[in-house]
């Protein structure tokens, strides 16, 4: 028996992988034909456009690989933001859905069933054109505090750098048309870290209503029989039972903002998709951009799900399984 | 994502490996009844939908002239409007027969991308935007500065280059939507934006709402060469299309317009102008036409003079001299072989 399903199972596999050389085959075939020689040496070649917004150093003389290193360094880095922020803020607000205080509950079911109707490409927009639109010019930004400034240009702050005196703090500066030094965090980081995190957040305080409710009541009449404030039952007894039943769908949600952080491009923020896009345009190599962009996602995905699936093992294990 | 379907749609063409042998194009267009043009989402002179939807510009009426060439009827064309990311993608998998649509002319795309340049229709050059309040006379002044523009495009290679060269640095600021990058510019996002000089004529007019409280740099950091593309593989098309703008140019060169090309055509001795209209030599068939072709084209659009001053010209919303874009005779470049 065993060895007969191996067998199907590898016949599959092989099936699989002779569709999926059949089709590259094909697919290089019709790009050679169209003067394109495929496969992904083009990554060497030199880029030729330049980047704005930037956490490592590029410029047009770079390669294409670094172009796409770049767009996954902004990617990642927009997602963790708003994957911190969106616990934060989804955290709060499914508990307070379930607050005694009639008024803030009904205030945080407004929140969820708006931010989750709207679609999320227009909420990127509306912050955007907002940011952009309201915020001062870079010569009349408001000052957030000492060296912290904030206009159309984005929020400019200090930020440490090495120098021959040893580790600085660089201060941005104004120059003619806008500032420079510091660390900017551009309009289009700020709207699509944001659009993100209001949007993420109304799935996850969902989620983490429909877990702590999940919590069978005598749970919380018992720890109250013995003493324990609210504050206490919901630390000690609630949401430790509650985050069990919580993680699955929450690691869902965070695959999900991940995924949509690919939205970036309609806001010109240079994450992945982007960088790709532009990279696909200019190289012609489409098929191999996408096929960067499914990796990496994918790449993306998988490390976010083992994560979260680490956790809830853990959890499980310290807490003796299911009751 | 909608490159993203289109590359799908590409990869998908791929595997059904749609035959492109000569003159395929043509009779596709004449089992479908209609010419799939590209064009931009809306460049006004150029290529723009009106508040009637009714397509307008350069660009449209060149393919107008194509359908009336080809199907006997300028009016039988699908617009596709393509952002400068999309246009490339949606010719090589098929989607359109034509890309006529402001787009440059270079090797790269000539020879390395399935694709063919049929001519010139606008010979441009790279300039700058900016709010008069900059006070801002030239590009270099602008070290420093954060510049808006389309990805997709020789725009951004040319800006990155005319940084290098001068020494200077921009922060580049790239979207792949028009109307997104129109609006960071507008609302003050960048302190410039970088694009065809005739297109930003046409956005300082059409799309500022104030005109005068911006000005185009005088500038032109690259040549521009824009015209149709073609898919390679299918020369008759190409030849095609090819003539199809000569034919216009010829037609100028002649003083044929299309108010006077009815009179003309019953009246004129010159040979040369006899046989453009199909009245003595038929000038049709090698591109497998009938001998009307070119008298259609000149009743639906006008020469190429007239494509130019109605959409694009000084007395036009853009206000663009002619300059290189005349004829030799007037100093400019725009020759056409002889149609014989
Ligand atoms: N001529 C340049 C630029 C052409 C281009 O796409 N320009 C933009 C900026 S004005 C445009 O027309 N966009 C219209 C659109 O995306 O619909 C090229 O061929 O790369």
């Amino acid at each position: 028996m065993k060895v007969r399903a191996y067998a199907l199972q590898a016949a599959i596999v092989a099936a699989v992988l002779l569709a999926l050389y059949g089709l590259a085959t094909l697919v290089a075939a019709k790009m050679r034909g169209l003067g394109v020689e495929p496969g992904f040496g083009f990554l060497w070649q030199r880029a030729g456009f330049d980047i704005g917004d930037t956490l490592i150093a590029f410029d047009a003389a770079d390669t294409y690989g670094r172009a796409f290193l770049v767009g996954l360094l902004n990617t990642v880095s927009v997602a963790a933001v708003a994957i911190v922020a969106s616990l934060g803020l989804g955290g709060a607000l499914g508990l307070g859905q379930l607050a005694r205080n009639r008024l803030l509950a009904r205030l945080c079911e407004a929140y969820v069933e708006l931010f989750r109707n709207v679609p999320l490409l227009l909420q990127v927009l509306i912050v955007y054109v907002l940011l952009i639109g309201r915020l001062p010019l870079p010569q009349e930004a408001w000052s957030l505090g000492p060296d912290v400034w904030l206009s159309k240009s984005g929020l400019a702050l200090p930020w440490p750098t090495f120098t021959d005196v040893g580790l600085m703090l660089e201060r941005p500066v104004l120059g003619r048309f806008t500032f420079s030094g510091g660390a900017m965090l551009t309009p289009e980081f700020l709207s699509v870290a944001a659009a993100l995190t209001l949007f993420t957040a109304a799935y996850i305080a969902e989620v983490v209503r429909g877990s702590v409710q999940a919590v069978s009541r005598r749970q919380t009449e018992a720890a109250q029989a013995l003493g324990l404030n609210d504050a206490q039952t919901l630390r000690f007894v609630v949401v430790p039972q509650a985050l069990r039943s919580m993680i699955p769908p929450l690691a869902n949600q965070l695959l999900n903002l991940i995924k949509n952080s690919s939205l970036a491009v309609a806001v010109g923020y240079p994450d992945l998709v982007a960088v790709a896009d532009t990279t696909l345009n200019q190289s012609g190599h489409a098929v191999e951009c996408i096929a960067i962009i499914m990796a990496v996602y994918l790449t993306l995905s998988l490390i976010t799900a083992a994560l979260m699936g680490g956790w809830h093992g853990r959890l499980l294990r310290q807490q003796g399984g299911y009751p | 994502m909608k490159t993203a379907l289109i590359a799908v749609i590409a990869i998908a063409s791929a595997l059904s490996s749609v035959p492109a042998h000569a003159g395929k194009t043509a009779d596709a267009i004449r089992a479908r009844g209609q010419l799939a043009c590209g064009v931009s989402t809306g460049v006004a002179g150029f290529s723009a939908a009106d508040s009637k939807g009714e397509w307008r510009g350069m660009d449209v009426d060149f393919c107008r002239a194509l359908a009336a060439a080809v199907l006997k009827d300028p009016s039988k064309v699908r617009w596709s409007p393509l952002t400068s990311q999309q246009r490339f993608t949606a010719l090589q998998s098929g989607e359109i027969d034509i890309l006529s649509r402001n787009t440059t002319w270079t090797l790269g795309r000539d020879a390395g991308q399935g694709l063919v340049y049929a001519g010139y229709m606008f010979i441009d050059g790279q300039g700058f935007l900016v709010h008069k309040r900059s006070k801002v006379n030239e590009a270099r002044q602008l070290n420093g500065a954060e510049i808006c523009v389309q990805t997709g495009t020789t725009t951004e290679k040319n800006l990155a280059e005319f940084a290098r060269a001068n020494r200077i640095q921009f922060k580049t600021l790239m979207f792949e939507n028009l109307r997104a990058v129109l609006k960071a510019f507008f609302s003050g996002r960048c302190q410039a934006f970088t694009a065809d000089a005739s297109a930003l004529a046409s956005i300082r007019a059409n799309d500022s709402g104030k005109p005068e409280d911006y000005v185009v740099l005088p500038d032109r950091i690259s040549k521009e060469p824009l015209g149709p593309v073609v898919r390679r593989g299918d020369e008759d098309w190409f030849a095609l299309v090819r003539w199809a703008i000569f034919a216009l140019l010829e037609a100028e060169e002649r003083g044929i317009t299309r108010a006077n090309v009815d009179t003309v055509r019953q009246r004129s001795d010159d040979p040369a102008v006899q046989r453009l209209l199909g009245v003595s030599e038929d000038v049709g068939k090698p591109l497998g036409l009938d001998r009307e072709w070119v008298y259609r084209m000149l009743k639906a659009v006008g020469n190429y003079g007239e494509i130019f001053e109605r959409n694009v010209g000084p007395e036009s919303l853009l206000q663009l001299p002619r300059g290189i874009n005349a004829l030799p005779r007037d100093g400019g470049v725009m020759y056409s072989p002889p149609l014989r």
